[in-house]
């Protein structure tokens, strides 16, 4: 069952991921990522963490997926032209990517994480529960916790600036 | 499923990602692909939580998270800046700043 389940979110997280890259519309990307990122809660829950999974389907699929497709509908989907800058750009970049993953693949098989080739420990029943989660972070990680409301303020505050209408008469 | 499999999984998310920020110039699809390869990271973060038995690495995904959501916040904020003043959305257009 639980090979069952994996095979079908990897599939569907790496179908999703070639959707993003490969649809020329960026409107069907964003719909495409949504599927990929549901298929990485699904990955999520498999690995006992249901916080995790749950704050990838609200804030990820739910909140900024939100965000994107309200500014692909504002700046309209333009399809990209086939103009390529760098000749052969199109061929070179999969072998890149290609090269990218054997070498990354490598590198974790080949290291010394004994315990890579199993399935974890047996964990107890609240493994990654928001009580769990909740304790570690307003505990042992109460400063990264706080770093990150700071961050979370300061890039509310960057956009209203980036992106507000300029007054009439102020320095453009 | 062993380990090896969700973190070879995450390897592959993040080479394809790679790929879409090589190959893409509308800003909106390479933020897109910015946010498979942080996802394929914290599917790698969470998998070694899983294996190391603990749940650190998921407080770590999850400030990844927040980050992500942050670099959205001020990209399309930047997206929307570019489309107000009439510049074009594509990013081997906006050299201005190329040395």
């Amino acid at each position: 069952m639980e090979e069952v389940l994996f095979f079908l979110a990897a599939f569907g997280a790496l179908g999703g991921a070639v959707g993003v890259v490969a649809m020329r519309n960026p409107f069907y990307g964003v719909l495409a990522l949504i599927v990929h990122l549901f298929s990485l809660a699904v990955l999520f829950l498999l690995l006992s963490s249901a916080f995790l999974a749950a704050a990838q389907v609200v804030v990820y699929a739910g909140a900024v997926m939100v965000l994107y497709v309200f500014v692909v509908a504002y700046v309209g989907g333009g399809e990209e032209s086939a103009w390529e800058p760098i000749p052969g750009q199109r061929f070179i970049a999969p072998l890149l990517g290609l090269a990218l993953f054997v070498e990354l693949a490598i590198a974790v098989l080949g290291s010394s994480l004994l315990a890579l080739g199993t399935e974890g420990p047996e964990v107890k029943a609240g493994f990654g529960d928001p009580a769990a989660i909740g304790t570690l972070l307003l505990e042992k990680f109460l400063i990264a916790f706080e770093a990150s409301s700071i961050l979370l303020l300061l890039a509310a505050v960057g956009a209203v600036v980036l992106a507000g209408r300029k007054r009439e008469g102020s320095a453009a | 499923m062993s380990i090896e499999w969700y973190v070879v999984l995450s390897s592959l998310l993040f080479a394809t990602g790679a790929v879409g920020i090589l190959i893409r110039r509308s800003p909106i699809v390479i933020l897109l692909c910015l946010e498979l390869m942080l996802n394929a990271g914290n599917l790698a973060l969470i998998a070694f939580s899983r294996m190391a038995g603990n749940e650190e690495g998921q407080i770590f995904a999850l400030v990844v998270m927040v980050v992500a959501a942050c670099e959205v916040v001020v990209g399309l904020g930047l997206i929307v800046a570019i489309f107000r003043r009439k510049l074009p959305l594509d990013v081997d257009a906006l050299r201005e700043l190329r040395g």
